[in-house]
């Protein structure tokens, strides 16, 4: 960090205060949670732009994982769906690796000329005999009480593990599509990463014994304790009254808090691992590979080898991220993934806070989750002024102060074009 | 066995929206392509190109509607696309003046060009959220078959009925017409002749005294052209919804990839590719066969290779197949 660092995270924190004096404590603690959430992903995205130079437009998809993973680890099982077709999915499943299999083992024996048809004959079979025990599976899952669960359920653990798991998947899909594009020509990847994470939310939409699909899965279990057993407990209304502040108030920012303690931690965390590793002998190398390639790979480093591992890296922290908001959320709704949200501005968050530098990537999740969230504000603001030579009930300004949302969009676009052009380097530079 | 209703079906439900959707598919690529052949990035604001221009143009329609102005059997919208593509151009030559500009004079890498224009596309999209708004759009207006499943049965006397709409025709005309104007336009004229000369080799083209800017506001304008019309005819033949022009975003760089990048006939060819692949694999089978089997067999399931849900999936397939078998593409693109 540079002597302006600390000045910056200062004037975030005043910023801050400022809307919790001014608006109220609830939204600050709530604009703060999404903030470190927000500065883990761009933590991510920076792993993989700053150290390598890998432009990953799919963050949407990995988190996306997270959030399933946060499903799969906290729910309870639904035994009546696992008894009716947990054994046709998971036939499925070993059907879908043998089929892999089969076509790795084709694809090494047969000559050249045969092996774009063999591959294609034994998908193709493959896939046909899937079907023919996934379908029924599928059906009868989602036929179990379909309104409550028509899914499988989880595990029943502890939610919070469920950001372990959510950092496993999310490496497992980067490892397999990072298989695939690195190595090629750079835009490739971005390309290949933006049509995963669109599979990846197909997935999550129109699977619904995995994810119940657009019927959202709700009332995920809470790591904090709940509002109502807060205001339920003597101990807690007393010293609530003692503070002299409102029950239901104190016990909302009581279980924000608490939230942003578990965040707080999870950041640090790998705000430190992230800067261990950036100063560490890897972090140089990482460094030479992105600055000069063709130089490093001749000094005998494996390039393709060391951006497999940093984006396998950079796709667990997103995962992560993913768990933690689908856990404060407390709800998995797949139609609320929007590659604007989850992608391109987090992109915003690790540019404007300076590609590179782990703390610039997280100042630049905190400022513009802010922005993006005072923009609302600020937009009608901003049409109700420009609108108010206009009379009443005039039909362009009706239309221009019901486009105020939109304007948060054209205002991150600024932001993201005047920053590349006159501080192409970010508020935290690298060096 | 009833080959002729089979090959009916077949027709109404895959060849025709199929060929439609290529045909927008392929204006699309085109456009993706000749800003990577030309200033060598890929284009993340392109879909929201086409948005923009085909606000324009719907905005225009909306007024001539109201002014009583249309084209009797043919969407007013054809008359509102010069106007449109005015628009779009403007729009693309100011982000080029004020966004790309100063990264092709510090030569930056391609990644940067990428990036900004990543906040083009957010400025953009915000432009038009609040100009339109996000919801669904009409503007389609005439006739709406040129022949009606009905007419087609009691024409014909078959049991199938071939329902040709009429924006589906128009599209597949103007599409054709766009890209043969495109190919003279780049063969014949000293213009295009420039353009394919700095595409394939800029040093070499700088070197004959081609002037750098000019091509590339040339390309921009070309551009716009063409998203303009794509967008447009998307919007006429399906829906036009600004989330959707983030969506097709996938489909559009799989074609441009898998014609090969920099290549127009390739882009072309990936259009229709595509397209072809994502509905014959999402398409139900079902009846089609019923028709080929002998007489009352019906099959048991829906014979869907994929569920609808996943037309993504099969430009995404296409997109890894290409990468891992034959990078450059069909037609030899340019490696950036």
């Amino acid at each position: 960090m540079n002597r302006r660092g600390p000045l910056y995270f200062g004037v975030f924190l005043l910023l801050l205060l400022s809307v919790g004096f001014g608006q109220s404590w609830n939204v600050a603690l709530g604009i703060l949670n999404l903030c470190l959430i927000s500065a883990i992903m761009s933590l991510g995205v920076n792993i993989q732009w700053g150290y390598a130079g890998l432009f990953n437009v799919g963050v949407m998809g990995f988190t996306a994982l997270g959030g399933l993973a946060a499903v799969l680890i906290s729910m309870p099982p639904v035994k009546e769906a696992w008894s009716a077709g947990g054994a046709g999915i998971g036939l499925s499943l070993l059907g879908l690796l043998i089929t892999v299999l089969v076509v790795v083992f084709v694809r090494r024996k047969t000559p050249k000329v045969f092996r774009f048809w063999a591959t294609l004959l034994v998908i193709l079979v493959g896939m046909i005999l899937i079907r023919l025990v996934y379908t029924p599976a599928v059906e009868r899952i989602e036929a179990i009480n379909p309104a409550f669960s028509g899914y499988l359920g989880g595990l029943n653990l502890p939610i919070t593990l469920s950001w372990v798991a959510g950092g496993l998947i999310a490496a497992g899909a980067g490892w397999l599509i990072g298989r695939i594009t690195l190595g090629l020509r750079a835009d490739y990847l971005a390309i290949a990463t933006l049509g995963i994470s669109e599979i990846i939310l197909a997935v999550m939409k129109y699977e619904e014994w995995l994810t119940r699909g657009v019927k959202n899965v709700t009332g995920l279990p809470r790591p904090v304790p709940y509002e109502v057993d807060l205001m339920a407990s003597e101990g807690f209304v007393s010293l609530a009254g003692g503070l002299g502040a409102e029950v239901d108030t104190a016990a909302s920012i009581v279980v924000k808090l608490c939230y942003a303690a578990l965040f707080v931690f999870v950041l640090a965390t790998i705000l430190w691992l992230s800067e261990r590793a950036l100063k560490s002998p890897w972090g140089r190398m990482m460094r030479a590979i992105r600055d000069n390639r063709d130089a490093a790979s001749a000094m005998g480093k494996d390039v393709k080898a060391r951006h497999l591992q940093v984006f396998v890296l950079g796709c667990a922290v997103c995962g992560i991220a993913g768990a933690m908001l689908t856990t404060l959320d407390g709800q998995l709704t797949p139609t609320s993934y929007i590659p604007m949200r989850f992608t391109f501005l987090i992109w915003v968050m690790v540019i404007i806070g300076g590609s590179g530098n782990n703390w610039g990537a997280v100042l630049g999740g905190f400022v513009i989750w802010f922005l993006w969230i005072e923009a609302e504000p600020l937009g009608n603001w901003f049409m109700q002024t420009i609108t108010l030579f206009m009379q009443d009930g005039y039909w362009l300004k009706d239309h221009l102060i019901a486009g105020a949302a939109y304007t948060r969009l054209i205002l991150m676009g600024a932001i993201l074009l005047l920053v590349m052009r006159f501080a192409p380097r970010g508020l935290i530079p690298e060096r | 066995m009833d080959i002729l209703n089979a090959l009916v079906l077949f027709a109404n439900f895959v060849f025709v929206p199929a060929t439609a959707y290529g045909a927008q598919l392929a204006l699309g690529a085109l456009g993706v392509t000749l800003i990577y052949g030309i200033l060598r990035f890929a284009n993340f604001a392109h879909g929201e190109l086409m948005a923009f221009g085909a606000m324009a143009v719907i905005l225009c329609t909306w007024t001539l509607q109201d002014m009583g102005i249309n084209l009797g059997p043919l969407p007013t919208a054809l008359l509102a696309l010069p106007v449109g593509i005015f628009v779009a151009a403007i729009m693309a030559l100011l982000t080029d003046r004020y966004v790309f500009r100063f990264y092709r004079l510090k030569k930056s890498d391609p990644i940067v060009f990428s990036i900004a224009s990543v906040g083009v596309m957010f400025v953009m999209a915000g432009l038009i959220r609040v100009i339109i708004g996000p919801d669904d759009q009409s503007f389609a207006d005439g006739a709406r078959f040129i022949i009606t499943a009905r007419e087609f049965r009691e024409m014909t006397g078959l049991r199938e009925g071939l329902a040709i709409r009429q924006t589906q025709v128009i599209t597949i005309v103007v599409a054709l017409l766009v890209m043969a104007l495109l190919f003279w336009f780049l063969q014949k004229t000293r213009s295009g002749k420039a353009m394919r000369a700095y595409s394939d080799n800029e040093d070499l083209a700088l070197l004959s005294g081609i002037d750098p800017d000019r091509v590339v506001r040339i390309a921009w304008i070309i551009t716009a052209v063409l998203a303009t019309i794509a967008g447009t005819l998307y919007g006429l033949d399906k829906t036009y919804k600004p989330f959707i022009f983030q969506q097709i975003l996938l489909p559009i760089f799989a074609s441009a990839i898998l014609g090969g990048v920099g290549q127009p006939v390739g882009a072309i060819l990936g259009g229709f590719l595509v397209a072809y692949s994502e509905v014959t694999l999402t398409y139900a089978y079902k009846k089609f066969l019923a028709y080929l089997g002998p007489e009352g067999w019906v099959p048991d399931s829906l014979m869907q290779f994929l569920s609808t849900d996943y037309k993504f999936a099969v430009s995404f397939i296409i997109l890894v197949a290409v990468l891992l078998v034959r990078p450059t593409g069909i037609i030899r693109g340019k490696v950036i």
